[in-house]
């Protein structure tokens, strides 16, 4: 076994590790550097629990290798909140209730906030296609698409 | 003691609001840990070799090469579980499966284990462990089970529930019966008689969170299990039992749980985990795949039945009868039996039976979803009553209504109903601005009804006051869908504090005395009671130190608003002692304030739905569009109305992926062609439009807040309501589920040329 | 297994040429860490297009679009003057997965992974699209249709890799469209799926067509039939009913887990009747 040494950025903090070629970027996130928010539901690219942003782009980390992510930057939901102060997205999941057992949240905030970013006042539609490569069992996914609206009106807020 | 348990339509102050859930911030910050999230110093990784053969017999496992494999610790077969269930069969029966023993019965059951350094270590390993199988013919499909000459699958199995006694092994592990009165005199006398039978395929709780535990087993025999489960203790008393351990040594702490929905009531993977720890002496990590996930956990039954209906021309029911063929994979169960006793709940029937049969076949062992078994006997039924409906032109609503079991009918399934909310979710939905919405080209209105029961169960729960007035209430129902904010909403009403003040804790298997499991939608009705009857404990032990601190009787003493109040013109001079003061006052007035309870939480109350849906079929492809979907479901009390809401929307989106697209696809091999979620369908976020919900509050008066269970009784109606719904977009009735677009595509085509023929 | 992520078309090729062993490209990787996880494929050798600056651009050119083999789906969706010219094509490569995948996925591996339901390469067929393929002979250029010769499996040679795709610019009053059948509305693999890219004449008559069917056969089908029952035709119903026969005529499904050869083949047509006139709308015609 040889091991990839990787230099990379992770939620703005420059992070090294060394990974087996194998490792895939949720396995190194996980098991190497602590960073458990990211969560294996499929290992396949089909349910999102795994999402997080490369170079600003929304991936599954199940899908990408740990030795990719050698000079790019990684963002996770441990990234979301700012100097502790909660994302309107984390807020306005907690309001909406739109999490019941939360598995998939971090995947689903990842993936909102990146719709989020390049579209900042999506309808109905719009967020639901977007979110569509998130899987949630236990919602029925009516109090996250409400949230994501909520909160996309709190970010815009803000930006004025 | 005797508690109150009597409803008794008090005015809520906050039981009812929606505060935000204590353990939101960890959930959406990724902080919370869940089964795969915890590490140990010198931890290995566990994983499971699996059948490749829908039924074999295993003639030799040699693994002495994956032993010798540099980083392996230990390798382990059945010969590592000894039987020490003394003539237990079930137990057996979960042994069996957990792990093969001389047959392996379907596709993915566990034969061999192995702990190593590293996932690749393992990986290969598994690969060394050379398995001998003499491949046997298989059956996986229910009716095929039943034939003369099927394939048996366990050969000790005698059928239960007929007479005489049978002598020869079969697949019918038992078969009984429910109902009352004379059905063949009630058809005789109907005017309209309609049969159909009907297939539901199988489907998976499809819970985003693979089973994963961390298992630790020291040379002293004692251990700790960290595991995604609904019912920790349920898990220690059954690992101990298989493991051959103390219970009391074996401290079991439940993880957040990412989704149960009934499969995670069993164990699976947990005491091979345990096994393998004790055998190399170092912590084991065994996360399951998410292919292992669906070939070897616990999926719901496919199913076949037969119904019928018959009734008088101004729509009464004269006559109902239901046989239902159920599958519980490759071990007998009660699943069969559970769907006889649900299909004619929710009608007051003169003339009723249901015959239920458990069939075993080579597929995994099945374990409850949501309302088990329920949603199938619903589809077949409430299919029936629309044909029915149709057959006298009444519409269908008014025919349920006509129909409906209310307080005092004698449920087919046996008990007498006391108050229930069948006729008023009824009513909800003839009234609901749902019924009145236009409807476009190639779209169609159903409806359905659906019931479930309910458990109580052993509950204990745990309510310390800590010198500062905040409060600590452990309770050991795991909580798989927001539970804590419910349990602390009535920990803070009945001591009269602010919701802050109580943090809600799942304590671990050594801080409580047993608790069932999480499942029979029980989680808050039973926690919720034993967190009253403790809190009003807590309430007796304030009201003496206030008496002692004021120096009266403490029958002088009343509870108000958080605080105690001296009754009587006497006592008119001393003020208020609130919580927090009494609190801080403790170390002095006799030491640390708390109530307890143990309580079997007897009267779970019913709970019924009525579902309304709007569905869009194209009909050139069968391509199918949930337009409008509404929820009328009576939750006897709403505790916390938000995640009551969250309940029957996630169950209704659940019943829409199972009416629509989801089912396990076996091959003629009998191996399982689609365990993944690319090929096993969910429903996706743009599948499904916002799902409207209205909760209708009949209380249960066996519970003090009048509280049902509520996380059930939703999954039951969709099947049917969107059967019914494209029966009515597209001029067919489907009697198969999923109704998947090949197969509505067939239904009109075939309609379509038997109409230019005939 | 090893990892290499050089920086250049020939260092890649060379680097394939010479492997001992397995050896793959790793694009996107939304197709390959499936098979490699799954244990489908054990590579000796992963070689990583993604660092190759030539792979990762996209350009306009007076020919038409040269689209990088590294350039990930969505960027394709993000090229205001690509859904123009090529709007079929376009929509076809954005319908690959969730945007989780098409943040990864490329056309290029989407081809080369060879799945008979790949999204975009009917529509790239119906284009006319070319790949630019580099070996250890130098360079070449193959027509998109020749590159697939079954389910996985390619006709590239060893050492060979696919280092951009191109498309021709459009005729003028020519439009493409690409339509595909899954149960859901996301997230599912192609059970059937047709591209059809159109050129009009005068007075809206069909002047030329290219109508490519997916997931009824081991690789697409370009039906000359259905090509050949619209051309000269104002796309009536008369046309499309025979566009849907030909089509269905030339189908050759299998029944699996997500469709049978009776569904496969009726919808089809209808998917055929559908991409046609929506391609026609886009040509201009009316």
């Amino acid at each position: 076994m040889s091991g990839i040494h990787v230099a990379t950025t992770i939620n703005g903090d420059a992070v090294e590790y060394v990974c087996d070629p194998r490792e895939t970027l949720l396995d190194v996130l996980r098991n190497r550097l602590g960073l458990t928010g990211a969560k294996e539901g499929c290992g396949t690219g089909d349910c999102g629990a795994c999402s997080v942003t490369l170079d600003g782009r929304l991936v599954c980390a199940c899908l990408v290798l740990g030795a990719e992510a050698q000079g790019r930057e990684v963002t996770t939901v441990e990234g979301l909140s700012i100097d502790g102060a909660l994302h309107p997205l984390q807020t306005q999941f907690i309001a909406h209730a739109a999490l019941q057992c939360g598995i998939c949240t971090p995947g689903f905030l990842v993936a909102a906030k990146a719709l989020l970013d390049r579209n900042p006042d999506p309808n109905e539609q719009e967020i639901r296609y977007a979110l569509a490569g998130n899987l949630c069992r236990c919602t029925g996914y009516d109090k996250i698409v409400r949230a994501v609206s909520a909160a996309a009106k709190d970010v815009r807020k803000k930006q004025r | 003691m005797a508690h109150d348990t009597k409803f008794t339509n008090q005015e809520f102050k906050i039981v009812g609001t929606r505060p935000l859930r204590p353990d939101g911030v960890d959930k959406v910050t990724g902080r919370a840990k869940y089964g795969a999230d915890a590490f140990a110093p010198g931890q290995l990784v566990g994983v499971v070799l699996r059948s490749p053969h829908a039924h074999a017999k295993i003639k030799k496992i040699d693994t002495s090469k994956a032993e010798k494999l540099k980083g392996v610790k230990a390798v382990i077969t059945s010969a590592d579980l000894p039987d020490l269930t003394k003539g237990d069969r079930g137990m057996l029966d979960t042994l069996e499966n957990c792990m093969a023993r001389g047959r392996a019965l379907y596709d993915g059951h566990a034969v061999a284990a192995v702990a190593a350094i590293d996932a690749e270590t393992a990986r290969k390993a598994l690969k060394l462990i050379k398995v001998d199988y003499e491949i046997l013919p298989h059956v996986t499909d229910v009716d095929e089970a039943m034939k003369p000459g099927a394939p048996i699958v366990q050969p000790h199995v005698r059928t239960t529930g007929v007479e005489p006694k049978p002598t020869k092994a079969s697949n019918v592990s038992q078969v009984t019966e429910f109902g009352h009165g004379d059905v063949e005199a009630g058809f005789a006398r109907a005017d309209v008689v309609i049969e159909r039978s009907y297939k539901t395929e199988q489907t998976h709780q499809g819970y985003i969170e693979p089973h994963a535990c961390l298992a630790s087993v020291g040379p002293d025999g004692q251990g700790e299990l960290w595991v995604t489960t609904q019912g920790h203790f349920t898990f220690r008393t059954v690992c101990a039992t298989l493991l051959g351990m103390d219970i009391a040594k074996l401290k079991v702490t439940s993880s957040e749980i990412g989704g149960g929905f009934g499969g995670k009531t069993h164990v699976w993977v947990e005491p091979l985990a345990l096994a393998l720890s004790r055998k190399a002496n170092r912590p084991v990590k065994l996360v399951m795949t998410r292919d292992e996930v669906f070939r070897a956990t616990g999926p719901t039954c496919s199913t076949s039945i037969d119904v019928k209906i018959g009734a008088t021309k101004d729509g009464r029911i004269t006559a109902a009868k239901a046989t239902l063929r159920y599958q519980d994979g490759a071990f007998p169960s009660i699943w069969g039996m559970l769907g006889a006793m649900t299909s004619w709940a929710c009608y007051d029937l003169e003339n009723v039976k249901s015959i239920g049969y458990d069939v075993l076949v080579n597929r995994p062992k099945v374990a409850a979803y949501r309302a088990p078994s329920a949603p199938m006997a619903a589809f077949a039924v409430e299919s029936t009553m629309d044909l029915v409906a149709a057959e006298i032109g009444m519409d269908p609503v008014d025919f349920r209504i006509k129909n409906a079991a209310k307080e005092g009918t004698r449920a087919s399934y046996g008990p007498t109903y006391g108050p229930i909310g069948i006729g008023p979710t009824l009513q909800a939905a003839k009234n609901h601005p749902h019924m009145k919405a236009p409807l476009k080209k190639n779209q169609g209105r159903g409806m359905a009804c659906g019931f479930w029961f309910n458990f109580g169960g052993q509950t204990c729960t745990d309510l310390n006051i800590g010198t500062d007035g905040t409060v600590s209430l452990t309770v050991g129902t795991v909580d798989v869908g927001g539970a804590r904010a419910s349990l602390s909403l009535i920990a803070a009403e009945e001591l009269g504090i602010p919701y802050e003040r109580v943090k809600c804790t799942i304590g671990d298997t050594a801080s409580l005395g047993h608790n069932d499991t999480t499942e029979g939608s029980r989680g808050t009705f039973s926690s919720g009671m034993a967190t009253i009857f403790a809190a009003r404990n807590a309430i007796e032990v304030l009201k003496e130190r206030a008496a002692k601190t004021w120096d009266i009787d403490v029958a002088d003493v009343e509870w108000r608003n958080g605080s105690a109040v001296a009754l009587r013109a006497e006592h008119g001079n001393l003020n208020e002692l609130t919580l927090a003061e009494l609190a801080a006052a403790s170390p002095r007035t006799g030491g640390p304030i708390a109530g307890h309870n143990e309580v079997v939480a007897d009267g779970a109350g019913v709970s019924f739905a009525t579902h309304i849906c709007d569905i869009e079929v194209d009909p050139e492809t069968g391509k199918t569009q949930v337009i409008r979907y509404t929820v009328i479901q009576d939750a006897g009390k709403a505790i916390h109305p938000d995640y009551v809401e969250g309940q029957f929307q996630g169950a209704a989106a659940q019943g829409i992926g199972w009416a629509l697209n989801e089912e396990y696809v076996y091959g003629a091999d009998g191996r399982l062609q689609n365990a993944g979620f690319l090929d096993y369908r969910i429903p996706v976020c743009s599948d499904l439009p916002f799902i409207d919900t209205q909760i209708l509050e009949i209380p249960n008066p066996n519970h003090p807040y009048g509280v049902r269970g509520v996380g059930e009784t939703s999954i039951v109606p969709p099947l049917a309501a969107i059967a019914n719904a494209v029966s009515n977009a597209a001029g067919v009735r489907m009697t198969h589920i999923p109704m998947s677009p090949p197969r509505i595509l067939k239904a009109i085509k075939t309609a379509q040329r038997e109409r230019t023929a005939g | 297994m090893r990892y290499e992520a050089p920086t250049t078309t020939k260092e890649a090729a060379g680097l394939l040429a010479k492997a001992k062993g397995s050896a793959f490209l790793l694009a996107g990787g939304t197709d390959l860490l499936v098979r490699l996880k799954s244990g489908l494929v054990e590579p000796d050798l992963l070689v990583d297009v993604k660092r190759i600056p030539s792979m990762q651009t996209m350009t306009r050119t007076s020919a038409g679009f040269r689209i990088g083999a590294a350039v990930p789906c969505a960027v394709l969706g993000e090229n205001a003057a690509l859904k123009k010219a090529w709007p079929g094509v376009v929509e076809a490569a954005n319908l690959i997965g969730s945007d989780q995948i098409q943040s990864r996925c490329t056309i290029a591996g989407n081809l080369c992974n060879a799945s008979p339901a790949a999204d975009s390469v009917p529509a790239m067929v119906a284009a006319g699209a070319k790949a630019i393929v580099v070996g250890p002979k130098g360079r070449r250029t193959v027509a998109v249709e020749e590159v697939v010769t079954g389910p996985g499996k390619t006709s590239l040679k060893k050492g060979e890799i696919i280092e951009a795709i191109t498309l021709p610019k459009p005729a003028p009053k020519s439009g493409d469209a690409y339509l595909r059948f899954i149960p859901r509305t996301e997230m599912d693999i192609a059970v059937v799926s047709a591209g059809v890219n159109l050129t009009l004449g005068p007075k809206g008559v069909i002047k030329r067509a290219r109508v490519v069917l997916g997931a009824v056969g081991p690789t697409v089908l370009l039906v000359a039939a259905a090509a050949k029952a619209i051309v000269g035709t104002r796309l009536d119903d008369a046309a499309l009913e025979k566009l849907a026969s030909a089509c269905e005529a030339a189908c050759r499904p299998i029944d699996d887990k997500r469709g049978t050869i009776e569904f496969r083949t009726e919808v089809a047509g209808v998917l055929a009747r559908r991409a046609a006139r929506i391609a026609y709308q886009r040509a201009g015609g009316k």
